[in-house]
């Protein structure tokens, strides 16, 4: 009967569109996670340990994760490390100098390209390497390069910033 | 869910290449039990990863193999050793092994077919963890 034919091809046509709509969707958030995962990722940074260069209350920054897969990642620069305490958290440190250190450890840092000494700009309220040593390169999750937010903090906070 | 390939000759008597399936679902929480096989990220070289059990959960005291020191284990890291202490390069050479570079808990073997099955945790004996 020409009445269900229609109602038919309606329909198959309506299920063509949601099919194509949710495949464009699914494609989108797939691009998202690869970006986010190997290529680069904004991220919510909050705490006193990189004051004055990171805010207390929280900055948006972009973090890039293709110089930690190669593996340089020197001094100066400003990384997102999994905590050698508890590995549910992320924190942010500055890479130490392997050389010259302005601050005097207990223990003398390993001084092999396999760990890295972090340290928080804030040396009064940070928890880094001169609590729990080195850390090695695989806990390194990315290289923090650019803040986004807040607006007056726009701008690149290369090395030595 | 991952595949990975390795050279398991420190987890076997014989050196084969096993393919072992390996859950990432553990990643969510880094809830790890003593027993549990997993792969990490080498401590000396990130590039490099290994297959372990671990022996020891942070907070517990194990006794250095070879010699008399009880060791705790610091908040954050595991032991791990291979199952062939005989040839396993493990936490007697580098130490305690941060959570953080574990990249998921092994599984099943799926590759040989007559090595198929389940990897089940299980401590080693004579190891005691306090």
């Amino acid at each position: 009967m020409m009445g269900v034919r229609t109602i038919l091809g309606q329909w198959r046509s309506t299920a063509k569109e949601v099919w194509d709509r949710t495949l464009i969707v699914a494609k989108f958030l797939c691009v998202l996670h690869v970006t986010n995962t190997y290529i680069c990722t904004p991220t919510l940074v909050y705490g006193p340990s990189m004051l004055p260069t990171l805010n207390l209350t929280g900055d948006v920054i972009l973090a890039e994760r293709i110089s930690t897969r190669l593996g340089k990642v020197g001094p100066g620069d400003i990384v997102l490390v999994r905590s050698p305490e508890n590995p549910r958290k992320t924190v942010s440190k500055r890479v130490m100098g392997m050389e010259g250190d302005r601050v005097t450890f207990l223990v003398d840092p390993k001084k092999s390209d396999r760990c890295r000494t972090i340290v928080g700009d804030n040396v009064y309220a940070s928890r880094d390497s001169r609590h729990f040593g080195p850390v090695p390169c695989g806990l390194i999750q990315a290289k923090v390069f650019f803040r986004i937010w807040p607006p007056e903090g726009f701008g690149s906070l290369r090395q030595g910033e | 869910m991952g595949n990975a390939s390795f050279l398991w000759n420190a987890m076997t008597k014989s050196i084969t290449d096993d393919y072992v399936l390996v859950e990432k679902f553990c990643l969510a929480n880094y809830k790890f039990t003593d027993g549990d096989v997993i792969v990490f990220r080498s401590p000396n070289n990130h590039k490099e990863k290994h297959i372990k059990r671990i022996i020891a959960m942070p907070g517990d005291w194990i006794k250095v193999p070879h010699s008399y020191d009880m060791l705790k284990i610091p908040e954050g890291h595991c032991w791990v050793e291979g199952d062939n202490s005989a040839s396993s390069l493990d936490s007697r050479s580098f130490g305690p092994v941060p959570l953080g570079l574990v990249q998921g808990r092994v599984t099943h073997i799926v590759w040989p077919p007559q090595r198929v099955g389940q990897v089940r945790r299980s401590i080693p004996e004579g190891r005691f963890s306090l």
